[in-house]
């Protein structure tokens, strides 16, 4: 909400530093600690081409964890992710066997089908008022069901269709990765609803408090369904991406990516409980935990290693800037 | 007359949850082709204990209006400290048990303490620390491995007098020892209260910090319980990274299935174990009915979701609409 508005004026530096949120500034400042301690290491860290290959796999993230924003502005969370994510990836493999036609449709029809996971999640939530943890818990597992009776219980023979391929891993700018570019539009288009539509703010007005806003006259309910199903739409976007980067859906392929969604974001700034948070954090979170992971297995640390500093740089990073109000004031 | 009445509102979800589990287990044990008989009862019940005892460790989280997303890998990770220490002689095989339960508690203390003491949401505190306990559990055991003190680990997960499973007797007697008191002391009313609301129960000088962390110890400990159970039935420690997850999200159903608000202050352990029996028991109906093995996962999801929708008749009951909000 901050950067909401752009300043014109001579002062314009001032007022954008003093406007900034200082969690999204520690953010940053995190992401260029990382990458001094990385370019000690080597110096290939602070190559470009390092850098844009970093920016590519962290866009598959970045996709899904603009969903999670949506979500958990409001408010809520989405546990959902692990098997919507491999629901887009499969769905759009599958459709890609059915011909030309298949292959024109792959990606609206996988996309089609998260949205559809996040409309039931969003109708549990908003509509029959049930916990958003626990309807989305209840998406995933139906998900799940869902693709281990359609895959019978392997991976699916069915390759990505060359559009999927196309936007995860070919370059139509030189230099810049299809996938980032998939990102930033993304990206820009959530920040315009955010920001600039009446949808966008009611988000933020129900993360506060939804009474409020329905006493505004808004029918708060459809705005949380609504973004319930945007974001099962982008998750199942990301597994779309991700499918066309390995070129084939697996079975658990979304597991990797709740965790490290939520957390994206609530380093990048977002209030857990909703109703505060900017774009440009969560872009922060993303490139921080991508950077965190990309570190870690660069300097072979072992698998056991990686999750415990992954834990402990989490909890450290939000105990500089992520802590709630207390109680007692 | 009135305090039977009260009881009765009070205890609802618990006595839901029994009501689900006992048909779902009719419907099981009648539908078995053994039929029933002590044997069906134990392998249901030493599979069913390990999510009764996740589910009491997550109902004590939940009933302080938290989440603990971790209490999967503390049930991982004493798993696999189990399999290393809970082996030998008589005495070593006693300090180990008591080895396990105190990492299990100091997991929990810890998640209390980043809760309390550092401020963090519950639900990305445990996030992190999940990462960190499996992180523990993967150096203890990167491969399946390790063993038990057999002995111990066959009286436990046997039957007593022949009859009666072993890790049901466990189970009731952690109910006696650690809930039942932890419920009606006065901490264990200040946690709840703390549920209901933190800054009530602040403002009424209940020593909120001591109940939250108290809360948080014993439900390491109570997972730590799981976590051992789970070695003396598989002989073995994993760092299983699916299972941990699952375990986690299981217990978050089951403690709903027990009526255990996720807004905190109400519902009961007693209540979280009824909804644990019942979701194993309702898992394993399909096998029983002869389906493919295949339709279990989608058959569970499907369950699932009707069971947390039957929360939504809570509102025919709403007079104003902005009750919705709360």
């Amino acid at each position: 909400m901050s950067d909401a508005t752009s300043t014109q004026n001579g002062r314009g530096l001032l007022e954008l530093v003093r406007r900034t949120d200082p969690a999204v500034a520690m953010a940053f400042a995190c992401i260029v600690v990382l990458l001094l301690v990385g370019s000690l290491y080597s110096a290939n860290f602070l190559s470009p081409a390092y850098l844009l290959q970093q920016l590519k796999v962290a866009s598959f993230l970045g996709v899904i964890a603009t969903g999670m924003m949506l979500v958990i502005l409001l408010g809520h969370i989405d546990l959902s992710v692990p098997w919507v994510v491999t629901t887009g990836a499969m769905m759009a493999c599958a459709a890609s066997s059915f011909g030309t036609l298949g292959v024109a449709l792959a990606i609206p029809f996988g996309i089609l089908c998260g949205v559809l996971l996040g409309l039931i999640n969003g109708f549990g939530v908003a509509y029959m008022r049930i916990p958003a943890m626990i309807v989305t818990l209840a998406t995933n597992a139906v998900a799940q069901g869902l693709m281990v009776v359609y895959s019978g219980g392997f991976s699916p023979v069915d390759f990505a269709s060359p559009p999927m391929r196309y936007l995860a891993t070919a370059f139509t700018i030189p230099g810049v990765p299809n996938a980032v570019i998939v990102w930033a539009v993304i990206g820009a288009a959530v920040v315009f609803l955010l920001t600039r539509t009446t949808f966008g703010r009611a988000i933020y007005g129900i993360g506060n408090r939804e009474t409020a806003v329905y006493l505004s006259g808004i029918d708060t309910r459809r705005v949380v369904m609504t973004a319930f199903a945007i974001a099962g739409g982008l998750f199942a976007f990301g597994g779309v991406l991700l499918a066309g980067y390995a070129s084939k859906a697996a079975q658990s392929m979304g597991d990797d990516y709740l965790l490290p969604a939520i957390a994206a974001v609530v380093l990048g700034g977002t209030s857990i409980l909703g109703g505060r948070g900017s774009y440009l954090g969560t872009i922060a979170g993303v490139i921080l935990i991508t950077l965190l992971q990309s570190i870690l297995s660069v300097m072979q640390v072992p698998e056991f290693g990686r999750q415990i500093i992954y834990g402990v740089v989490i909890v450290t990073m939000l105990l500089l800037y992520g802590r709630s109000p207390k109680v007692t004031s | 007359m009135r305090d039977w009445r009260f009881w009765v509102a009070e205890q609802r979800g618990t006595l839901l949850a029994f009501g689900i589990f006992v048909v779902m287990f009719i419907i099981y044990v009648s539908n078995h082709p053994a039929g029933f008989n002590s044997n069906v009862v134990q392998t249901a019940s030493n599979k069913a204990v390990l999510l009764a005892f996740v589910a009491m460790a997550q109902t004590l989280i939940v009933t302080t209006a938290g989440i603990d997303l971790s209490v999967g890998m503390i049930f991982t990770l004493t798993n696999c400290l189990a399999s290393w220490i809970v082996i030998g002689a008589p005495l070593e095989t006693a300090f180990g048990v008591m080895g396990v339960l105190a990492t299990g508690a100091a997991c929990g203390a810890v998640n209390g303490a980043i809760v309390i003491f550092g401020r963090l949401q519950p639900i990305v505190a445990t996030i992190a620390t999940g990462a960190i306990y499996f992180g523990i559990a993967l150096a203890l055991r990167p491969y399946p491995g390790g063993g038990v003190n057999e002995d111990l680990a066959e009286a436990l997960t046997g039957k007593i007098f022949g009859i009666i499973p072993a890790s049901l007797v466990v189970l009731a007697a952690v109910v006696l020892i650690v809930w039942v008191p932890y419920s009606r002391s006065a901490l264990g009313r200040a946690a709840y209260a703390v549920g209901s609301s933190e800054v009530a129960a602040y403002m009424s000088g209940l020593p909120i910090r001591r109940a939250k962390f108290l809360a948080y110890t014993l439900s390491g400990l109570l997972a730590s319980i799981g976590g051992l159970f789970l070695t003396f039935f598989t002989y073995t420690g994993e760092a299983a990274l699916v299972s941990g997850n699952n375990y986690t999200l299981f217990s978050i159903a089951a403690v709903v299935l027990g009526g255990v608000s996720l807004y905190g202050g109400t519902g009961s352990a007693i209540g979280a174990i009824f909804g644990a029996l019942a979701f194993r028991t309702i898992g394993d109906l399909l096998f029983v009915f002869d389906f493919d093995p295949l339709w279990q996962p989608l058959f569970q999801g499907v369950v699932l979701m009707l069971a947390v929708s039957l929360g939504a008749l809570a509102l025919l009951r709403v007079r104003n609409r902005l009750e919705w909000f709360r």
